[in-house]
């Protein structure tokens, strides 16, 4: 069973419907791309799953969404546990108002992860067992390093670990966003227009990472660049004025789109 | 506008040039370190160093009892804690507060220091100054708050935080900046400020043991030194003045440095 499923979604925002009745189970261990005009619902989709929308006033959610087999939008889900499974990535990389190393181990300090635990999570990470040194706070030092090396940008930061995030480029900011989420353990990244604030270079970082992080994560990015979406996607969701109106693997998609919508999309009649 | 800020410049030169030349003769180390002598204000000798702890005593007092309720206050007006309704209507009263001339004040809290059976003190200075100083508090770093951007608190929700973690972990230190200025703000109304602690902190020659002793204040020591017909007094009340505009140039200047060092952490 994939880890997300979705069974009749439908969203509303009073009485405005974003969403109708979207069925769709997202493949693990690839990157599924969310692709559609602007104001079609795609954002909306992705913060359902981690039910970021409860922060908007007025959200009316009907239909299940289902992550491990549970609805999280059943009253008794665990919503920071559900939050945690899911890392998020937003379109402006905003830095928490402290240093590098602090906006790592913001996650895992927040949630009291022991050192023992943290030791795991590193030999987990890295496939073998990790040497820590004694003293205090190391593992964290590790875990840090480890998590900054898997998002790349370790090479760039490890001078200055303890100056303010703020300092970062965007580019960089959005490369820890990745590092910080991915540090609270998830099983899904959820990236919601990653690199429409980014530089070329930056973006293609962003890309290559996710190429890379898909072995171990089931990747969800929100794209309106379809050149982008033809690059990474494995599987491609197409909304189209809150409907959904095709999805399948990204070769059928992109190669022999079987709803005049998605040709038209596709080939940039509509856009 | 370019007539504005002259004009606003203007005024400014002109208060400090008065009062430095008119309070310059006045100005020595012995006015700040002494308290007054007999026959003070007739000329004689002392300083006005009652006046200048007691007044950082007040404002000091005042500010921080003050944080400690604006803060949370501040924090609960924002729509993650509070309905619009019930933040627009504090909203409403805490501006009414604002505008609320201080002589009321001083007049509520000699009310209800008398029903208590307490006098004039430092205590009731500091109760009455944090009622004054309390709506600026809350309305500056509330709007301050506001401004905070969702992504920001979205991202830390996204990590599995609860609404308290991210309260005091992220928007707290976002908003740090912007509830330095505030207090700022704040504490430059209530050192200034007169009418309200005439009847609650009374007036006195010494400096107080206790925060049940009266305490005096740099505006009253203008107040009263101003009034006499005496002019080396008057020269004095000047003087007093300056000491108060430096106090509230030395906070403002603190305040800036602080405030700059908190916003580095930030991205706007």
């Amino acid at each position: 069973m994939p880890h997300i499923s979705l069974k009749n979604l439908s969203i509303a925002y009073g009485e405005h419907k974003v969403l109708q009745d979207v069925t769709v189970d997202i493949p693990d261990s690839q990157i599924t791309v969310i692709i559609g005009p602007s104001g079609c619902g795609k954002t909306t989709l992705l913060k359902s799953l981690n039910r970021l929308l409860d922060l908007n006033e007025d959200v009316k959610v009907t239909g299940d969404v289902l992550i491990d087999g549970v609805n999280t939008y059943d009253g008794n889900a665990d919503i920071l546990a559900l939050r945690k499974k899911m890392g998020f990535l937003s379109q402006r990389p905003y830095p928490l108002p402290m240093s590098i190393y602090d906006n790592i181990a913001f996650g895992p300090r927040v949630h009291r992860v022991s050192r023992e635990r943290i030791i795991q999570q590193i030999n987990d990470l890295e496939g073998r067992v990790v040497d820590i040194p004694s003293g205090k706070n190391s593992q964290m030092d590790v875990l840090v390093e480890s998590y900054l090396r898997l998002a790349g940008l370790w090479d760039e930061v490890k001078g200055r670990l303890h100056t303010p995030a703020s300092r970062l480029s965007i580019g960089q900011q959005q490369r820890l966003a990745l590092a910080r989420a991915l540090a609270v353990e998830p099983e899904a990244i959820l990236a919601d227009e990653p690199t429409s604030a980014l530089d070329p270079l930056s973006a293609q970082l962003i890309e290559k990472q996710f190429k890379f992080l898909k072995k171990n994560y089931t990747i969800v990015v929100v794209t309106h660049i379809l050149r982008q979406a033809r690059r990474i996607a494995d599987y491609v969701i197409f909304l189209y004025l809150g409907e959904l109106v095709e999805h399948g693997p990204a070769e059928k998609i992109f190669g022999n789109p079987s709803d005049e919508r998605t040709k038209a999309y596709i080939s940039g009649e509509i856009s | 506008m370019l007539i504005s800020l002259v004009l606003v410049l203007i005024m400014l030169a002109g208060i400090i040039v008065i009062t430095v030349y008119k309070g310059a003769p006045a100005f020595t180390l012995s006015m700040l370190i002494e308290t007054p002598k007999g026959g003070y204000y007739l000329g004689k000798e002392g300083g006005i160093a009652n006046a200048i702890v007691g007044s950082l005593f007040l404002a000091i007092g005042a500010s921080f009892c003050s944080i400690l309720i604006a803060i949370p206050v501040a924090f609960g007006l924002q729509k993650e804690y509070t309905g619009w309704r019930f933040a627009s209507f504090t909203k409403l009263v805490l501006d009414v507060l604002w505008g609320t001339p201080s002589i009321v004040y001083g007049a509520f809290g000699f009310v209800i220091m008398v029903y208590f059976g307490l006098r004039a003190s430092l205590l009731g200075g500091i109760i009455v100054l944090t009622l004054l100083m309390l709506p600026i508090m809350v309305r500056s770093m509330e709007e301050v708050i506001r401004t905070i951007p969702l992504e920001l608190k979205e991202i830390s929700y996204a990590l599995g935080t609860t609404r308290i973690e991210t309260t005091i972990a992220v928007v707290l230190r976002q908003a740090l900046p912007g509830i330095v200025t505030a207090v700022l703000l704040a504490f430059g109304r209530g050192i200034g400020d007169a009418a309200s602690i005439l009847f609650t902190a009374g007036y006195t020659d010494y400096i107080p043991q206790s925060l049940f002793d009266p305490v005096a204040s740099l505006p009253l020591a203008v107040f009263f030194q101003i009034g006499t017909p005496i002019p080396e007094v008057q020269e004095r009340a000047y003087a007093s003045a300056l000491v108060l505009l430096l106090i509230v140039l030395f906070v403002s200047v603190v305040s800036r440095l602080l405030s700059h060092k908190f916003s580095k952490n930030i991205v706007r």
